[in-house]
This record gives C-alpha cells, structure tokens and sequence, in this order.
C-alpha cells in the first residue's frame, strides 16, 4: 500500500513539473521532450488505477506517434519562438488575474459539489456489460458495441475533418512534373535513344 | 453480453436511422462518384444526386412508424418520434432549397466544387442526429458533425478573404461553444453519472445543486451559439457577409431548424425538471435577441448583414415560444421555424438574383427602382419584407401569432409585449427595403434569374402569400407533434 501512495506521488509530481516545463521551456524541442516525459508519468498513474491498456494506449501512441510528430513540425517549422512570447510579461498581469478569478469560481463550485442520490445506479446501468472483464475487453465492448453508434458518428466527423482538408488547401500546381508510370512503362527504347555515328575529330 | 451484441446491430434499431444511414452513405457515394467523373461534370452531378438523396431521405423519415412514444435505439443512444420527423423533414427541405440556390451560383463565381454539395449532405447528417440524440453524447456528435461541415463550407471561396476570415472566424468561436458545451456535460454527468436523457431526467428535478445549474448553463450558452441568440450572435454578420450567398441562406434555415429543435428537447426532455432555471434564461435570451435584431439593423446598408440581424432577431421570436413551456409554446415554436424557412430561402433567392453584369451585388441601394426594371422580383422580395415584418395575412403574421399567444397563455405578458414592440421597431428596416425597392429612381439593372432560383424564389413567394388559405396544414401536424414531447 505504502509503495502505491509513493509511486503515486512520484508519478504525479513529476507529471506536474514537467507540464509546467512544457510551457515555460524556451527551446520548443525541449518542451517536446517534457512533453513526453509527462505522458510517461501520466500513463503510470493510469497503471496505478489499474487501466493498464489506456496506460500502453497513452505510451504507443501519444509518445510513440503524436509526440514525435510534433517534434517534427517544430523542427520543420522555422518560427522564432522568442519573437512569439514578447507579449508574455506585457500581459502576465490581466491573465493571471483571468486566471486567479477561473481558480475561485471552479473551487466554489467544487466546494458545494454535490451528487444525486442516484447517481451510482445511473453509472452501474449505463455501464452495466463491463466488469468481470480485462480492461481492453470492456473497452472494446463500450466503445464497438455498447457505443457503436457514437463510433460511426466519430468516423463520419474524421471523414468530414479529411474533406475539409482537402478542399480548404489542395490546390492544382503549375509545373508539377508527376510520375505517370503507362508513358513510363510503353516507353520504348527507339524513341529515346539515338546512335550517332561520330567521325573522330570532327565533332558532331 | 451476446444479447448486448445483438441489439447493437438488430434489424429494428438500424430500421430506426435508417434516414441518417442513407445520407450517410449518399454523402459517400457522392463523394467517389464526383472524384472519379472529373471536376467539370462533378458538380452538376453531385448536386442533383444530392437533392435526390435528400428527397428520399424525407420519403423514409415521414414512411417510419414511430408509434406515440416514438422509437429508442441502440442502448438509448437515439430517439426518434413524430416530433423529430417534422423537425428532419423541415431540416431536409432547408438543405434542399439552399442547395437548389447554389445551382449556376458557383459556376459563376467560378469555385465551383463538388465536395460543396457533398459537405451539405455531411451537415445534414449531423442535424439529423442532433435531432434524434437521446443522450448527450449523442448530441455533441451531431453538432460536431454538423458544424465542422458548416466551417468548411463557410470558407468554401478559399481565395476570398473575406470568406476565409468568415470560415476562421466561426471555427474559432464554434471551438469555443463547444468546449462550453462539454464542460457542461461534464458538469450535469459529475452530478448525475450518466449522459443518458431518460436517466437524467428523474434526477434533475427543481431546486437542484449549485453545479448542475453551471451546467445547464453552459449547455445553453453553447446551443445560443449555434441559433446566433444573443448575447452569444457576434459571429453572424460577419459569417452572413463573408460566406458566398448560397452558404449564408443554407446556414439561415436548416442548421438554425436543428440547433433550435435540439434545445426544445434538451430543455423540455432531461431539463424538464428545471423549467424554473431555464425558463429565466431563455426569456432573456429571447428579449435580449428581439430588440438587437431589431435595433441593430437599423443602420445595415449590406442586405446580407441585413438578414443576419433579422435571423438573430426571427430566433429571438422563437424563443418565446419555447420560453412559454407548454405544449402550445412548442407548437408556436415549430410553425415559426416552418414559416422563416420558407421566408429566409426565398429573401435569399431574391439576394442570390442581384447580379448586375454578372458580378454579384449585394447593397440595398443596389436594389432602388426594381419595382420597375424586374416587378416580379420586386413583388416576391416585397412579400418576403412584409411577412418578416409580421403583416397579415401573410406567413410571418401566423408565425408571430402563434408565439405571442403561447407566451400571453403562460402569464408572460411583458415577454409578449417586448416581443410585439421589437417586430414594430424591425418592420422599419423591411419596409425600407420595400421604399427603395418601388420608390427610388431605378439603378443599374438586374440579369435574370436562373431557373433554380426563380423556382425557389416562387415557390416560396407563393407559400408566404396564400398560407392563410389553409394554415391548419401546418399547425394541426405541429400541435399534434408538439403534444408528444410535453404533456403528451
């Protein structure tokens, strides 16, 4: 038990000093990196709770594909990041303020939170075909079975997000030499090749 | 479990979305069909597939027997009943029309593109779920799907700035209605522990806990975004102006039908408890949106601004329907949204056919003296005027009517009275349309209208003047309907 709590901590302070270098780091690859160590940290917590799939899930492919993007894009866009936080001390003071008053308003709503009495059977009834079960199981029965008709809408919003794209940015080039492998392929070799009969010293 | 398994993909509950499952798969289909023929022919063939598509979808959501207490499926996730199907049906025509309108409008303009119509298609999917959700995850997916079409399309004229700034401008604060709207959900489910209408509802009852009502709040602040009610509307003009033409008039009518019919059965459905909370808000929502859609228009000389105003304002109208909370407060609320359809599409017809040499034009002044150069142009945009304004016997009189009475019914006179001075102080900027119209010295003339358009302008025109022929068509369905979903 003792070795939980310590892990816990361990897990969670680390998780929180490294969401804080995330935004306060200068050097945006170095943010990144936070960034990951963060998802790390994040994802023992999730171990901790005993969703161990959401824990791997968290590794593979935040870690594994989102992070690495990023670290990507930094390094390919050319953005002077010193350039970007000019205004930061200029408008610490109205955003801390902004935030201070958020920070008070959600406390005194936490503060007298309350939950309906029925709450905990609502819960069981919504999810009554998990339990008993591993953890990716009773996901891939919520998410594939209990909410499939919320994951087909979800594909439907990627495939409107992949239109969107396309249509907002994908634009004809002029001069664009593209592959066309037929003219390739039926290309034969007296068209392109020509044998010259050259007399030495005569040049062509 | 097997049972679960089974029920999730029984023949009864695909029969009950049968009509989302076809326009989804039309919109698929639309989509290959239109990248395999090439782009020239695409756009023509889409369009029309689509207006095919629409109609019988319509066939399948008025063919469903739904029974009184309509159909739940997939574990509560959906709920279809007469109610929505009139809201779908209204939906299906708004898309329709709006999409009839963009016919030869972007051929001209020359951006024409086939995923337009496709994209429509998409957003009207996602009003049809956000009228069939059952649960608020249902809910959020329908309006993210039905708005990040709705983006797209706003910034459909890519090279246009003002058009990209209009597209910009509503995804950045559509992103900030709905991350309102989540953080409401999450509010009502930490209370409740569950997102499902017919579990929230027992649980939500009057005299509730200080963070259920921040919840209900958010949820309505996010849902009065997408019906641009004040105080949350400063996203429309500009979205109105910079869109092309077609766009504003699609997003006037069908995602307005839906957001509204979505927060009728939220506020009526698992709220109907807390009718003392919300009727509160929605009676301010409701003033604050009548007097600014009739004060701030005053001054509009852009006709398409013009009628974002008045759509801001028209919502207002309808709100007070709904701010009556009774049975006959919906109906009123049905037969408004029924009526501006219909008046909106055809003022926005009449907008589309204001072309002078080929290049679009779009300031009142444009329109001086058209009594004389094109009558009949002048007539229907004239009719239009006077039935926004709320004149008899015409559409937008029943509209208004029905309403003010809902809301005189429930004891909320200053409501009413609010409501019958604002529609007085509008009339002002809609007659002046009609001033200019038949008593300016004619300016430069108008081309003639497609067919498309003329078909849509007409069809509506004649619809606004002879409604009062037989306005039992319409109200005696919603009065039926509306039953359903209170005190029914």
């Amino acid at each position: 038990m003792i070795l939980q709590t310590l892990s816990f901590y361990l897990f969670a302070s680390i998780c929180v000093a490294s969401g804080v270098m995330v935004i306060s780091s200068r050097n945006p690859v170095h943010a990144v990196l936070y960034l990951i160590l963060a998802f790390f940290n994040a994802a023992g917590l999730f171990v901790l709770m005993g969703a161990e799939f959401l824990a791997m899930l968290l590794v593979i492919v935040y870690v594994g594909a989102v992070a690495v993007l990023f670290l990507f894009v930094v390094m390919m866009l050319d953005i002077n990041f010193t350039e970007l936080r000019q205004g930061f001390l200029q408008y610490l003071p109205i955003g801390a303020l902004v935030g201070f008053i958020l920070l008070v308003e959600l406390l005194l709503v936490l503060g007298s939170w309350a939950v309906s009495p029925d709450a905990g059977a609502a819960l069981v009834a919504t999810n009554a075909t998990v339990g008993g079960t591993t953890n990716s199981h009773a996901l891939g029965r919520l998410i594939y079975t209990h909410y499939a008709f919320l994951f087909q809408c979800a594909g439907l919003i990627l495939l409107i997000a992949m239109i969107g794209a396309i249509v907002l940015t994908l634009r004809e080039r002029v001069g664009v030499k593209r592959q066309n492998v037929g003219r390739q392929v039926a290309r034969r070799r007296e068209d392109s090749v020509v044998v010259v009969q050259v007399d030495s010293g005569k040049g062509i | 479990m097997v049972d679960s398994l089974n029920s999730a993909f029984g023949k009864a509950e695909l029969a009950t979305i049968i009509p989302e499952l076809f326009l989804a798969v039309a919109a698929m289909v639309l989509l290959l069909t239109g990248a395999f023929i090439g782009e020239k022919r695409a756009v023509r063939a889409t369009t029309i597939g689509a207006l095919f598509a629409f109609a019988v979808t319509a066939v399948f959501v008025v063919m469903m027997p739904y029974g009184d207490s309509g159909r739940v499926a997939f574990n509560s996730l959906v709920h279809v009943s007469a109610f929505t199907a009139f809201l779908k049906v209204l939906i299906l025509l708004g898309s329709a029309l709006a999409l009839v309108l963009s016919i030869d409008f972007f051929e001209r303009e020359k951006i024409a593109r086939f995923e337009y119509p496709v994209l429509v298609v998409l957003a009207t999917v996602g009003m049809l779920v956000m009228v069939s959700a059952y649960d608020l995850m249902t809910l959020y997916m329908g309006l993210e799907m039905q708005s990040l079409a709705l983006y797209v399309i706003a910034a459909i004229h890519r090279d246009n700035a003002k058009s990209t700034e209009a597209g910009l401008k509503y995804f950045v604060l559509g992103a900030l209605s709905s991350g309102m709207l989540l953080y409401g959900i999450s509010l009502v489910y930490g209370f409740a522990g569950s997102t499902n209408f017919t579990m929230l509802a027992p649980q939500l009852t009057d005299n509730p806990e200080a963070g259920v009502v921040i919840g209900l709040v958010f949820v309505i602040a996010a849902l009065a975004f997408k019906i641009s009610a004040v105080p949350f509307h400063m996203w429309t003009p500009d979205v109105y102006e910079g869109a092309p033409t077609p766009v504003a008039s699609f997003f006037a009518a069908a995602p307005k039908v839906a957001a509204m019919g979505l927060l009728v059965q939220v506020l009526t459905g698992p709220f109907g408890g807390m009718v003392g909370q919300w009727q509160q808000i929605i009676v301010f929502v409701s003033i604050a949106s009548m007097v600014f859609g009739a004060v701030a228009a005053i001054n509009q000389r852009n006709i398409k601004r013009l009628m974002a105003y008045s759509s801001i304002g028209h919502m207002g109208f309808a709100l007070v329907g709904l701010a009556a909370a009774n049975a006959d407060g919906l109906t009123g609320v049905l037969v408004y949204l029924a009526i501006y359809v219909v008046m909106g599409l055809g003022t926005f017809a009449c907008i589309i056919a204001m072309r002078v040499n080929g290049k679009a034009v779009e300031q009142i002044d444009d329109l001086a003296g058209l009594s004389r150069t094109q009558p009949l142009v002048a007539l229907a945009l004239g009719m239009f005027m006077f039935s926004m304004a709320g004149i008899p016997p015409l559409a937008g009189f029943f509209s208004k009517f029905y309403v003010f009475r809902a809301a005189v019914q429930a004891d909320l006179y200053a409501l009413a009275i609010i409501g019958v001075l604002a529609s007085v102080v509008g009339a002002f900027y809609y007659l002046r349309v009609i001033k200019v119209m038949y008593f300016d010295q004619p300016a430069a003339r108008f081309d003639g209208m497609t067919p498309g358009v003329a078909l849509v302008a007409g069809s509506t025109c004649l619809v606004t003047m002879l409604f009062w022929i037989y306005p039992a068509s319409i109200i005696t369905v919603a009065t039926r309907v509306s039953a359903l979903v209170i005190g029914g």
